[in-house]
This record gives structure tokens, C-alpha cells and sequence, in this order.
């Protein structure tokens, strides 16, 4: 599958052979867009079937004791909410943005192990599929005397010990069955997709950089990039441990967080927020690194302060890492350590506020265009502020064991997960949009999209405060008339319908925009990094030669220069400028080598669920196809080389210099 | 893990495949940090039954450490003998150094079994289960290590000799193999000799 493009051949790629369209094309390819395309796609998958669990939960709770679900099945459905929207949806749908863009933002034709990133995706849909197999193959039985003594459904035989699985209540004793081993393993598997993308990503970004593109000249987004995979790689080993020990606990009678051999629950805590609360900020920086590429485009205005909301990135990555017990506030830690972790959570809050006094001074005094990615940035501004505000009053020791545990938590953290973070998606995904599909989205019905969210994310969200602080505890299953809590349920439930008809808009305007769209130029938006540079949707080969950066927003400072008030004014000959770059980015004039397509990560891959069902019924057979896929995929990997029928320069770095890709 | 793009621009004049190996091995400090941490926070319960100290043997364990960090040393050997290219000699080292982590593990697994008839069941009590996942992770890298150890010689047996890109190979295992060692010196002092 040579890729080696003749100056005066390249027409054939855009009638490509049919070897390179088609199902098969896409299941080994290497290609970081159609990559990032597969996880956006898998990623949006699993978003809606969180989202359905979701309005299961929120149906049940609409009225006082309600007998829509079992308690068993909401405890199932509340875990499984919680577990795919972080580790299945949020988590791979930035992994989407970081695949598709990173490359473009520096640079470069591809990340610097394409097929380590084709292991990454498949690694992600082999352990999604594997955690959801439980509602196939999982079992919860019933505690000793516990509440499940009716037969247990289909719908309730998942994890059901909550997304941060508390021990010893995860354990076998009071989580018999095998969900919850379907949850420890499923978590591994799906922590080593993201631990393989870190690698990938970090090394990108540090040695793939094309000429010019110095560190402080790269994009914010491919910054956070960059924070959020150090975060990935130093906090993933910590959750993959605790959860060998879970595994141990339930498979092999360890006894690492029962206190029956000595073991301590606490330190399960310990672990699992020492992962967890990184992993908040997993979630959330790429939101801001999106943020903070549409904000400038829009308001035509550079990025405020742009050294500050780089280190303010960083500063909150790494501050990251020492607030975790604030989640603990509740278990038995001391007073200095409470006093100390609240101490850090208010002062990790100061960067964080930073960026949002960058992200103002970047829209005061611009010339704003309100068209859909901004609303949903600016959405994000408001929503990720309450969500900030509620959450540094959790610093407050004595505030904090008053909330913990009620809906006022739950409102917090959905005010920066979705308010936050998936706001900040949404507003990449329209962003990007042209540059992905080569057409327009539909303003109207994104407008409609984003003003419907934002009322119902309130609608929904908003009361949960009340209720929190009026006592609604989470996760119980059903709450007594008398407590006076069914009017803002039964408000809170209207709003998640709200939101589910919001994402109905979404879907329709992506499907039809997709067919019927109108064909964006190249740049629609007058943009600023040089992934607008090329033409849309991006070629195969992303940038015809290797761009030179001058500067820090390089294709803006292209476009435009200053006058001596220091208003951007535009050159003569941009648009000449830009002719130029899309006739010069659709016809490479040099030989482009890419790498070929590849079997053997899906096999990888494809070992490790067979190993986790191995460990689950402690099967050999299960286990002998898990190795025997892990070493034709091990195997075939290490004797294929990366492209084919191309001779690589490495065994003369000089003979090959004049036509390779610089 | 042959995936380095050719791209000639390394702005940090680092390859780009050895830097995703540092990387790489940063994260397994992590991987092993937490699993000394707990080891160290249980070492210290006051909980009844049989301990480690109940059944070791510093001596054997000593010799056997002996063993693996001396296998360091013929991975520095293999690899200066492929930096001069002496082929034959380089392929000698490698198998030496497969050999010597063989031994290492084969010490492991008598060691285990000694401790098992002892009682020390891996659930008997919280330091056998630390114990035995510690020691026993650390034994899968090593086992790990051999096995890429000897494919690398076989393809050197096979070819009569490695090339320049399968001699990089030889350098991420000798980054790995070292790192293997540098863990068990701490884990030795922190299992068996605190």
C-alpha cells in the first residue's frame, strides 16, 4: 500500500484506489484523522447511550417513590452513567480533537507512532465493548440479606458500585457477581489506551514540531494537549494498580482494602482520587484548549496573555496532583491534612481563575461574531464559573461534609464536566466542522442547539443545588412524598429531556451539514493557527511541504499586518495569499511518504478483553487466544515495517534529505 | 516499536522513538512507585500472622540480586561490542544477559514456592499479598526483558549480525533491562533488608 505520490500523479489520490475507501480502509488505517474521526464517532456513541442511562435515572426520580426502576437497576444505571461519560465519552472525544488537530496545529503529516495511536483507538473500543459486554455476560447477585432477593434483570446485571467504586461496598462480599470485575478490568484495559495515546502525544508534540514552531509559539489547544497527556501518563499507573489490587481482592482472596487480612478501604481512596482528581482536569483542559482557539478567532483579537494561560495550564496540572483528599473530607483523615488539601484546592483555584480573566481580556473591546462555536465558548465561560464558584466552597472543610454526598455535589461537578467541558467540545465540534468535512454547519439549527442546551443544562442542573442543600442524598433510588423534594425533581427531569432534544438538534444539523452543507472555503473563519492554512477537509498528506512559523499565530500574522495604532490590517495580496496556499496544499510537488495501514494493532487490541474474561471465569482456553492474539499482533508488528516499498533514510540520513518531507 | 516517522526535524535532537521510551519508562516509576508505597504503608500494620521475616532468606535473595546485577553489566557488554560491531560478540552478551535474568527468575519461582509451603499464601495476610504482587510484577518485567532479549539474539542468530535500526532496538532494551535492575535494587532494600 505504497503512498509514494509522483509530482504529476496526484490526481490519482483524490480518485483513490478502492483499496483506500471502505470499511477495511478505515479498520487499519494509521491516518491520526481518520483516527480522530473513528474516536469522535465511538466517542458520541457511548455519549448518547450515557445519556439514555441518564434519563432512565432522572425518570425514576421524577416523582416520589417511584417504581420505574429497581433499586438495583438505578444503582447499575448510576455506575455505568458515571463510568462511560468520563472513560467512554469526555475522555475519547478529546482524544478526537487531539488526534484530528495536533498534528495540523504543528505541523506535521502524522503523530510520531501512527500505529501506536491505531493500537490506542482500538485498545479504547476493545475495552468499551468489553465493559458493556457485562449487560450480556455479567451477573450481580445479592448481598447476604441485602435488598435483591428478586430476580436480578438484564438491566441491573452491570457495575453497580458507583464510578469510584468504594471498597470494601465494590468488593465480593457486598458486590458479589462479576460486574464489578467487568469495571476493574474494563478500566484497565481502557487506562492503557490512554496511557499509550500520552506517549504518543507527548513525543508528538516535543519532536514532531515542524520548522519555527518553538514551544511558545504552539497553539494554546496543542498545549493543553500537552498537559493533559502528562497528567494521563503520571496518574493512569496509580488507578491501574488499584485496580490490580481490586482484582486480586475479588479473583485471588487478597486482601489489599478488606480489613479482614489487614488491608485499609481508606487507601482505595487514597489511590483512586490521587488518579482521580488529575483526571478531573483530564477532562477539563482540553475544553479550555478549545476555548481558548475560538475565543481570539472570534473576538479578532489575539489571545490575552497567552505565556500566562500556558502556565496557568501547567499550574493547574501540576497542583492537580496534590488536591486529592478533598474528595475524602468525609473519611478518616486528620485535621491537618483536611486543613491542608482544603489550603491547596482554594489556592489551585488562583490559575484557574487566571484563565478566566484571560479568556475576558480576550473578548473585551473585540469584535465579536456570535455564531454558534462562540456561544457555546462563551456558554462555557458561564457555566464552567458556577461550577468553579460551587467548587472552591468545597474547600471549606465544614461546608464541605455538610454537602458532600448530596445533589448539590452532583450539581457542581455537572456545571464543569458538562457546562465545562462538554460545552467546550461542542463548541470545537462546530469550529471545526468545516475544516473536518470540507462544508458548513447549519447556523440556525446550531444556534437553536446551543440555546436549547444552555437552558436546559440549567433547567437541569441549576435545582440540583437546592436539593442538595435541602438533603436529596445521591444515589438512592427513591426519596419519600414527605420530604417535599418531587417539584424540583420532576423540574429537573423536564430540563434532561430538554437536553436530550438538544442533542437530537445537534445530530440532525451534523447528519444533514455533512450531505447537504455548504462547501467551506479554507478558511471560513478567518482563523489564526496554520491548520486553516490547508485546504478542507484536510488532504491526506495534511500540509503539502513543511510550513515555516515566524510567530505565534504564524498564518494570522500572514494575513494581516499592524498599522501604527496597532490595528490589524490586512495585506495586500492575502487573497492571492491564500489562492496560493490552496492550490499549493492540494498538488504536493515532492514525493510524500505515509505510512501504511496496518492489521496488527486491532489484533493487539482485540488480545486484551480475551485476557480479562480469562481472568473473570479463570478460563486457559480464554487466556491461550488472549496471548496467541497478543503475539500475532506483537509479532507481525515488529517484523512490518512502517511504510512499505519505501527505503527509509535512516541507513543514509543524507542521500534522501533533498526529498523527503522537509 | 520500529514507528518513528521520517520526519528529519527532531527539535530536541532526541530520536524520536528513544524519547517515547523515556517516557515510557517515567510511567513505570509511577507503576512501581505506588506499588512500593502500599507495600510501605501495610509493612508497618500491626496485624497477627506470619510475615516476611518469618520466612526469608537474605542470603539466597542476596546471591540471586547478585546474579541480575551482574546481568547489567553483560547488557553494557552487548552493547559496547555492537558499538564497535563486533557482531559475535554482541550476540554472546545478549545471551548472557537473557541467561543471568533466567537465573534471577529461577530463583524467584524457588523462592516463591519455599515461602508458599512456609504458609505464605498470597492470601494469607496483607504483606503476602503486597509481597507477592510487588515482587511478582517486578519478575514479569524481567521475564519481559528475557524474552525480548533472546528474540533480539535470534534475529542476530539469524542474520549473522543486527543492523543499524535493530541496534537501536538493542539500546531501548538496555534503557529497559537497566531500569529492571536499578528497580530491584530498591525493591530489595525496601522488601527485604529495612
Amino acid at each position: 500500500m505504497t503512498k509514494i505520490i509522483e509530482p504529476k500523479k496526484q490526481r490519482n489520490i483524490f480518485s483513490r484506489p478502492s483499496s483506500e475507501t471502505g470499511i477495511w480502509s478505515w479498520i487499519t488505517t494509521v491516518d491520526h484523522k481518520r483516527i480522530g474521526i473513528m474516536y469522535g464517532y465511538a466517542a458520541f456513541f457511548f455519549l448518547l447511550v450515557g445519556g439514555l442511562e441518564a434519563l432512565l435515572l432522572r425518570i425514576q426520580l421524577s416523582q416520589p417513590d417511584n417504581n420505574f426502576l429497581s433499586a438495583a437497576e438505578y444503582n447499575a444505571m448510576f455506575t455505568m452513567h458515571g463510568t462511560t461519560m468520563i472513560f467512554l465519552a469526555i475522555m475519547p472525544i478529546s482524544a478526537a480533537f487531539f488526534n484530528y488537530l495536533l498534528p495540523l496545529q504543528i505541523g506535521a503529516r502524522d503523530v510520531a507512532f501512527p500505529r501506536l495511536n491505531a493500537l490506542s483507538f482500538w485498545i479504547f473500543i476493545a475495552g468499551g465493548l468489553f465493559l458493556y459486554s457485562t449487560f450480556l455476560f455479567g451477573t450481580a447477585g445479592a448481598p447476604e440479606g441485602g435488598y435483591l432477593d428478586e430476580e436480578v434483570s438484564r438491566l441491573a446485571s452491570a457495575p453497580n458500585g458507583g464510578w469510584f467504586g468504594y471498597q470494601p461496598n465494590a468488593g465480593l462480599k457486598y458486590s458479589p457477581g462479576t460486574a464489578m470485575d467487568y469495571w476493574a478490568i474494563g478500566l484497565q484495559i481502557l487506562g492503557i489506551a490512554s496511557l499509550v495515546s500520552a506517549f504518543n502525544f507527548i513525543t508528538t508534540i516535543l519532536n514532531m514540531r515542524t520548522k519555527g514552531m518553538r514551544l511558545m509559539r504552539m497553539p494554546v489547544f496543542t498545549w493543553m494537549t500537552f498537559a493533559v497527556s502528562f497528567l494521563l501518563a503520571f496518574s493512569l499507573p496509580i488507578i491501574a494498580i488499584a485496580l490490580f489490587f481490586v482484582t486480586f481482592d475479588r479473583q485471588f482472596g487478597t486482601t489489599f482494602f478488606l480489613t479482614e487480612g489487614g488491608g485499609d478501604p481508606v487507601l482505595w481512596q487514597h489511590l483512586f482520587w490521587l488518579f482521580g482528581h488529575p483526571e478531573v482536569y483530564i477532562l477539563i483542559l482540553p475544553a479550555f484548549g478549545i476555548v481558548s482557539e475560538v475565543l481570539p478567532t472570534f473576538s479578532r483579537k489575539p489571545l490575552f496573555g497567552y505565556p500566562a494561560i500556558v502556565f496557568a495550564g501547567f499550574g493547574i496540572a501540576f497542583i492537580g496532583f496534590g488536591v486529592w483528599a478533598h474528595h475524602m473530607f468525609a473519611s478518616a483523615i486528620s485535621p491537618v491534612a483536611q486543613a491542608g488539601f482544603g489550603l491547596s484546592t482554594m489556592i489551585i483555584a488562583v490559575p484557574t481563575g487566571v484563565k478566566i480573566f484571560n479568556w475576558l481580556g480576550t473578548i473585551w473591546g473585540g469584535k465579536l461574531t456570535l455564531n454558534t462555536p462562540m456561544l457555546f465558548a462563551l456558554g462555557f465561560i458561564g457555566m464552567f464559573v458556577i461550577g468553579g464558584l460551587s467548587g472552591v466552597t468545597h474547600s471549606v472543610v465544614p461546608a464541605d461534609t455538610q454537602q458532600t454526598d448530596t445533589y448539590y455535589i452532583v450539581a457542581h461537578f455537572h456545571y464543569v464536566l458538562f457546562g465545562g467541558a462538554l460545552f467546550g467540545i461542542f463548541s470545537g465540534l462546530y469550529f471545526w466542522f468545516p475544516k473536518v468535512w470540507g462544508r458548513m454547519y447549519n447556523e440556525t439549527m446550531g444556534k437553536i442547539h446551543f440555546w436549547l442546551m444552555l437552558i436546559g443544562f440549567n433547567v437541569t442542573f441549576g435545582p440540583m443545588h437546592w436539593l442538595g442543600l435541602q438533603g436529596q442524598v445521591r444515589r438512592t433510588w427513591v426519596y419519600a412524598e414527605e420530604t417535599n423534594l418531587g417539584f424540583w425533581n420532576l423540574i429537573v427531569t423536564i430540563g434532561a429531556f430538554i437536553l436530550a432534544v438538544a442533542i437530537l438538534v445537534f445530530m440532525a444539523n451534523w447528519i444533514y451539514s455533512r450531505r447537504k452543507g455548504e462547501k467551506a472555503p479554507f478558511d471560513p473563519w478567518d482563523a489564526r493557527t496554520i491548520e486553516w492554512s490547508i485546504p478542507s477537509p484536510t488532504p491526506v498528506w495534511n500540509f503539502s511541504k513543511a510550513p515555516e512559523i515566524k510567530s505565534l499565530d504564524d498564518f494570522w500574522h500572514q494575513k494581516y499586518g499592524e498599522d501604527e495604532d496597532g490595528r490589524a490590517v490586512r495585506r495586500e495580496g492575502t487573497d492571492e495569499l491564500l489562492l496560493k496556499l490552496e492550490e499549493e496544499g492540494l498538488n504536493p510537488d515532492e514525493e510524500i511518504h505515509l505510512p501504511s495501514p496496518s492489521y496488527f494493532p486491532l489484533i493487539l487490541a482485540f488480545g486484551l478483553p480475551f485476557l480479562g474474561y480469562a481472568i473473570i471465569y479463570k478460563s486457559v482456553p480464554l487466556a491461550l487466544v488472549g496471548v496467541i492474539l497478543l503475539l500475532i499482533g506483537g509479532f507481525g508488528w515488529g517484523t512490518e515495517p512502517l511504510e512499505e516499498e519505501f527505503e527509509t533514510s535512516e541507513e543514509n540520513p543524507d542521500a534522501k534529505e533533498s526529498s523527503t518531507y522537509e | 516499536m520500529s514507528d518513528a516517522h521520517a520526519y528529519p526535524h527532531e527539535p530536541t535532537g532526541v530520536e524520536t522513538r528513544k524519547l517515547g521510551f523515556w517516557i515510557f519508562l517515567s510511567t513505570e516509576i509511577l507503576f512501581f512507585g505506588t506499588l512500593i508505597t502500599t507495600f510501605l504503608i501495610f509493612k508497618g500494620r500491626d496485624f497477627p500472622g506470619i510475615k516476611l521475616t518469618d520466612v526469608y532468606d537474605i542470603p539466597f535473595t542476596s546471591v540471586s540480586s547478585f546474579v541480575l546485577l551482574m546481568s547489567s553489566l553483560t547488557m553494557v557488554l552487548a552493547h559496547n561490542a555492537l558499538e564497535t560491531n563486533d557482531q559475535e560478540k554482541t550476540r554472546v552478551w545478549l545471551l548472557a544477559t537473557a541467561m543471568l535474568g533466567a537465573v534471577f527468575l529461577a530463583g524467584q519461582i524457588y523462592e516463591f514456592t519455599e515461602f508458599y509451603h512456609k504458609g505464605f499464601e498470597l492470601s494469607t495476610n496483607i504483606f503476602s499479598s503486597t509481597f507477592y504482587v510487588l515482587t511478582g510484577f517486578h519478575g514479569l518485567h524481567v521475564f519481559i526483558g528475557v524474552v525480548l532479549l533472546l528474540a533480539l539474539w535470534g534475529v542476530g542468530q539469524r542474520q549473522r549480525g543486527l543492523s543499524l535500526n535493530e541496534g537501536m532496538n538493542l539500546e531501548f532494551i538496555a534503557l529497559y533491562w537497566h531500569f529492571v535492575d536499578i528497580v530491584w535494587i530498591v525493591l530489595f532494600t525496601v522488601v527485604y533488608l529495612i
